[in-house]
């Protein structure tokens, strides 16, 4: 149970770690705007292309970032079958039966393919392999201030962040103690209906919530201790300052963004 | 006796829901500088003694004065309880249950951080805390890889960069190993003789209270015994009435007594023990 990661921080001295945490979530956003406005050849390429180059700049490991991809390794597969033997097009390219392969299907099928992977590529390597949960939450702290203004409350949105990734590790440690408790009494979680186990799980949950609800309030009398009263008048340790370096990948990752509309515009190669 | 820092008079608490005080009439006065430990059995008030202390529990009559200033009064403004809690800090039982942040020198930093002080201030202090608890090293680890007794240390740290007067234990080493609780207290020894720190420690463990200069055996809501460590263990008898032992060394010195051998001198800790021992054996060789 130690060996749990919180979210999936891959520690590394890169570019992309080093880069403003507020710069890389804006970057995130507008990497997937990116991703959508792809509807070309020429696009998707360079899409690709994109991809490539954030692996390379964060120093990820290849077999870490494939990894990431297993999960969705199914739905890239399921998508790209619909497209393949579903798009009607021109081209009928192969036809037996009822199977009919259009081209218009294969381009759909690796235009899909590529687009899946590219955002979760993008946004892990800009944001989960490379940033601190904690510098994540400051900062969508940060970006979220002028909510302020709208009575928002930003900095408890944080700090509840904050405490929920703290105590994560914490109550799934709980939660197996709890579990191993249940079975040396002789509770069964892995047989009978569904139902059943469904039930079984509710010895498990009780204690838990108790135990959540005691730690909560341990913890708001050790804040307070610490002298917590809100975000009101608070400091901060690490206080990040942008730099001008921060702001080169940001007017790059337009610049992508613009020349794709353009693609879109001119319409280069083969477009969907 | 050194200044008063912490002064109770007629200190009384009664939970609402309950019918009886917890604490009753207590008043005790505690030095700057002092190591005090607070012993009593489970329900004695050794826990709400600590917890009104620094206004997280509001006394239901009577007055605390910590370094001359009445906390109980009612002018007492949100900034002077700040100030109150920045100066009595407090560590409690379990560890995990008081570590906020998800890396060790940003939960080092969350007091300070609340205080509003400037971040290069809080940088060192960080530092400076993490160092005088041995957990330098440990700056920028998650707390839920680290051994309890650690944990407990990045606690200490996290109020010891408030840079607090005094800090009170409640029950800090209960949920650790031996090995754990040595580390924690090595750590409160320390910032009492080095930093002068005033330390309230409650706890369980007879041992532990024996490295005091001073115990306070509480029973029933007031203080039954106020000592040094040799006079308390003394009174064994009046221990055991209220549900408390007397540390080993120290039983094993008494029922020699009892035996007729003859040992002077005071044994609250294993060295004066063996003293005590060596030098009953050689006598015995001269005589012998």
């Amino acid at each position: 149970m130690k060996s749990i990661a919180l979210g999936q921080f891959y520690p590394s001295e890169s570019v992309l770690h080093r880069l403003d945490p507020r710069i890389k979530v804006i970057l995130t956003i507008l990497y997937i705007v990116c991703s959508f406005l792809c509807k070309n050849i020429v696009s998707f390429a360079l899409l690709l292309l994109s991809a490539l180059v954030l692996i390379l700049l964060g120093r990820i490991p290849l077999k870490v970032v494939l990894r990431g991809l297993r999960p969705v390794l199914i739905i890239l597969i399921f998508t790209a079958f619909l497209n393949i033997f579903w798009t009607k097009g021109e081209h009928l390219l192969f036809g037996w039966k009822f199977i009919q392969i259009y081209t218009e299907g294969l381009y759909a099928a690796v235009f899909i393919i590529i687009r899946i992977t590219a955002l979760i590529i993008g946004t892990s390597m800009l944001l989960t392999y490379t940033t601190t949960p904690i510098a994540l939450t400051d900062a969508i702290e940060d970006l979220l201030l002028p909510l302020k203004k709208l009575h928002v409350p930003v900095h408890e949105f944080a700090m509840m962040m904050t405490i929920a990734l703290r105590f994560i590790p914490t109550l799934v440690e709980e939660t197996d103690k709890i579990m191993t408790a249940q079975k040396a009494r002789g509770a069964d979680f892995s047989t009978g209906s569904l139902i059943d186990r469904t039930k079984a799980l509710i010895p498990i949950l009780i204690p838990l919530f108790v135990s959540a609800f005691n730690r909560a309030g341990d913890l708001a009398t050790a804040m307070e201790c610490r002298c917590y009263h809100g975000g009101e008048g608070r400091t901060r340790m690490t206080v990040r300052h942008v730099r001008f370096a921060d702001f080169i990948p940001l007017v790059l990752l337009l610049l992508l963004g613009a020349a794709l509309i353009v693609f879109n515009i001119v319409g280069i190669g083969y477009t969907m | 006796m050194k200044d008063v820092y912490i002064k109770t008079e007629h200190l009384s608490y009664q939970y609402e829901e309950s019918n009886f005080p917890v604490l009753r009439d207590l008043s005790v006065e505690i030095g700057k500088g002092e190591f005090v430990a607070v012993l009593g059995h489970n329900g004695s008030g050794k826990s709400t003694f600590a917890k009104l202390l620094n206004m997280i529990l509001t006394p239901s009559s009577g007055k605390i004065l910590v370094a001359g200033k009445d906390i109980t009064d009612d002018s007492m403004t949100d900034e002077d309880i700040l100030a109150l809690r920045k100066t009595m800090g407090m560590v409690f039982q379990n560890p995990d249950n008081q570590l906020v942040a998800t890396i060790v020198e940003d939960d080092v930093a969350f007091g300070p951080e609340n205080l509003g002080i400037p971040s290069e201030e809080i940088r060192r202090r960080v530092d400076t805390a993490l160092a005088e608890v041995g957990m330098l090293e440990y700056a920028k680890h998650e707390p839920h890889r680290l051994s309890g007794g650690q944990k407990q240390r990045v606690a200490i740290a996290g109020i010891m960069a408030m840079q607090p007067q005094c800090i009170i234990f409640d029950e800090s080493t209960a949920m650790l190993d031996p090995v754990g609780r040595k580390e924690v207290m090595d750590s409160i020894i320390r910032l009492n003789r080095e930093k002068e720190i005033t330390i309230i420690m409650i706890t369980h463990y007879m041992e532990e209270a024996a490295c005091a200069d001073r115990i306070l055996v509480l029973n029933d809501g007031s203080i039954l015994m106020d000592g040094t460590p040799s006079e308390i263990f003394e009174q064994e008898d009046a221990l055991r009435v209220c549900g408390l032992n007397v540390p080993q060394c120290t039983e094993l010195i008494h029922r020699l007594r009892h035996q007729g051998i003859e040992l002077k001198g005071d044994c609250v800790s294993v060295e004066q023990c063996a003293e005590l021992l060596i030098e009953s054996l050689n006598k015995e060789e001269k005589n012998g």
